[in-house]
């Protein structure tokens, strides 16, 4: 029998709150409202009491009713009289109420109006700026330590550092450059064929690879592949309260962790880069003899023609700038991070996405100057 | 806690029983040979020194670990013999407060308690609300149900990780380590919410702790796991063993080290 409530009036002032059956938070339970209109209709009840004799069964359905109840005789001021109820749920309720509530814990605020969270963005915006110059110094100062020989790190981290970033990068660096390849060298060849000069598909793919989109796609994969797991890696040790451990014991966390991280990054992208290129051209040529009838030959010699040292390097500096960038971000981001899983998860998108905003304008602004000093 | 809190009922059979179970990681034995049966109503205490096998114990019986051989029933339902939905049904039957409250961190404390209730029940959003409120002021954090759970300090974290463990009214809930890093103070009130929930709604507690003051306080039975020999020693009420146990290892351990 699912829960069934009646009152009556004990005495005038006395109403009698009986409750029967089974009070299952699973079933369909009377409201409290009938006793609230009770309450409202009679001035003069003074007492509330009980009547849970006849209860088969409870639990929580049964609390939450008496929550209500309770809460309604506090407004009206009337006492309550516990004593019918089942013994459990009168200890039960004596636990629920034995804390008040916290009042003014700050949190029942309204949003500020839409001015003041303006300021409030601005304002933090502007203090990001800061942070990061202070991150850039920090890191400055490691770098500096590191020629005098001084920084704290551990070899061993930083070789297994070079091998993550370098080696097991290898496979989609190799996917993704060959594809590009073959996309410039494809693209090109259709517009090239229309003058019958499909033989400078080798001076585009090698310039395109070389200088350009090597570098940049490269750094993209790095992006999303190391900025984020520095981020990851970084966030979760601020979490775990790990780079704490190491200010305690006199290490310095940038010199620990950040500067094999960024030397690592910054040793191995000019090598990724060129390989990178490799990749490109060897998907250019792959084109332009499958598609476009050019000897293997023919194209390496028209390969080796266009290309020059100053492309090559144009290519491995952008890439070096771009390694420094997105270890950049995904040191700052790990340790600006949060203690929370959520804020791990805010620090690695936040790397990622500082990161590739970081390495376009670079690329941006590298361009323009190699162009200038006619490089 | 469906059947009435005022009477336990003492079936002969035992709430969980744990027959012949051992525990490997890979090739190398954490515990074996574990027999031992829990009674509906019982505070159950498994203790040991540190990495005897206690947390792992409690991951077999709660099912996020298969054993290597052996059985943990339940109402004596095995639960690794039993289909999904069998087990799912079973595992709606407990909570769960973990060693540091694994409580969900991108959620508010009234969102963690209610997931499981909005998952589970056809609660409308209004009534979930307020078995929220409830369990919370169960818990003694009543008007903290828009705080992220880093925002609160490591003994309400406990007491929120409670008062999800509670959502559903489970029949069974198991602790890993709740006073752990508590001061004497909040770690005395956790054992108290411990005790009154099983005397108010007669609900089965299995603790997984090293602490002796709340061994002492809260426990009706306990199993010793001993990390030398890889497997139970000692069970029975722990002040009884601390008395009187035959084997000095216990009586050491219950004693603080001194014979």
């Amino acid at each position: 029998m699912p829960g069934q409530l009646s009152l009556q009036f004990h005495s005038p002032d006395d109403l009698r709150v009986v409750l029967a059956g089974s009070w299952l938070l699973v079933d369909s339970l009377p409201s409290a409202d009938d006793v609230a209109l009770q309450l409202q209709s009679r001035s003069d009840v003074h007492r509330l009491s009980f009547d849970g004799k006849a209860i088969t069964q409870w639990d929580s359905g049964l609390l939450i009713f008496l929550a209500r109840v309770y809460q309604l005789a506090s407004e009206g001021r009337i006492h309550v009289d516990p004593g019918g109820l089942p013994e459990g749920a009168r200890r039960m309720m004596k636990l629920a109420t034995a804390v008040p509530p916290q009042e003014d814990t700050g949190k029942h605020s309204k949003p500020p109006p839409v001015l003041e969270r303006i300021g409030l963005r601005s304002l933090s915006m502007w203090r990001a700026g800061p942070e990061m110059l202070h991150f850039l110094g920090e890191v400055t100062l490691s770098f500096g330590r590191l020629f005098r020989g001084t920084a704290q790190y551990r070899r061993s981290d930083l070789m297994l550092i070079i091998e993550d970033v370098g080696a097991h990068a290898l496979p989609i660096v190799s996917l993704i450059s060959f594809l590009v390849g073959l996309i410039v060298a494809y693209m090109g060849a259709v517009q090239l064929a229309q003058f019958g000069a499909q033989i400078y598909i080798a001076n585009l793919v090698s310039l395109g690879m070389t200088r350009e989109m090597g570098a940049l796609m490269t750094g993209v994969i790095m992006a999303g592949r190391t900025g984020a797991a520095f981020a990851a890696q970084l966030g979760t040790m601020q979490v775990n309260e790990e780079i704490d451990a190491f200010r305690t014991l006199g290490f310095n966390p940038i010199d620990f962790l950040v500067l094999p991280r960024m030397l690592a990054l910054i040793l191995m992208m000019p090598l990724l880069v060129l390989y990178a290129g490799i990749v490109g051209i060897t998907a250019g040529m792959f084109v332009a003899v499958t598609v476009f009838d050019i000897s293997t030959f023919e194209y390496y010699q028209q390969t080796v023609r266009s290309m020059a040292w100053s492309h090559i390097w144009v290519g491995v500096i952008k890439g070096t700038v771009y390694g420094m960038l997105i270890a950049f971000a995904g040191c700052l981001r790990g340790m600006q991070c949060g203690r929370s899983a959520q804020a791990v998860g805010e620090a690695t998108t936040s790397a990622v996405v500082t990161g590739i905003l970081f390495i376009v304008i670079a690329a941006s602004l590298l361009t323009i100057l190699f162009q200038e000093l006619g490089i | 806690m469906k059947a009435n809190g005022v009477q336990h009922k003492k079936d002969p059979g035992g709430h969980i029983t744990v027959q012949d179970l051992t525990m490997m990681y890979g090739n190398f034995v954490i515990q074996h040979d574990l027999n031992f049966t829990i009674p509906r109503g019982d505070i159950f205490i498994i203790m040991g020194g540190s990495g005897c096998g206690k947390s792992t114990l409690l991951r077999h019986m709660i099912g996020l670990k298969a054993p290597a051989r052996g059985r943990v029933l339940f109402d004596d339902i095995s639960y690794w013999e039993s289909s999904s939905a069998e087990q799912q049904r079973i595992k709606r039957s407990f909570g769960m407060s973990f060693q540091s409250g694994a409580l969900w961190s991108s959620l508010t404390l009234a969102e963690n308690v209610a997931l499981p209730l909005g998952e589970y029940t056809d609660l409308t959003a209004a009534d979930i609300a307020e078995v929220v409120s409830l369990k919370l002021s169960l818990v003694g954090l009543a008007g903290f149900e828009e705080f992220y759970p880093s925002e609160i300090s490591g003994g309400m974290q406990k007491r929120a990780a409670l008062a999800r463990a509670i959502a559903l009214d489970p029949e069974i809930l198991f602790f890993d380590e709740p006073s752990a890093g508590l001061d004497p103070i909040s770690s005395r009130r956790l054992d108290d919410l411990i005790l009154e929930l099983r005397d108010s709604l007669g609900t089965t507690i299995v603790v997984v702790t090293h602490e002796l003051a709340s061994i002492f306080t809260i426990g009706d039975n306990a199993v010793f796991l001993d990390a030398e020999t890889r497997t139970m020693i000692a069970i029975g009420n722990p002040r009884t063993l601390r008395d009187g146990s035959p084997n000095p290892v216990v009586r050491q351990f219950l004693n603080r080290g001194e014979l």
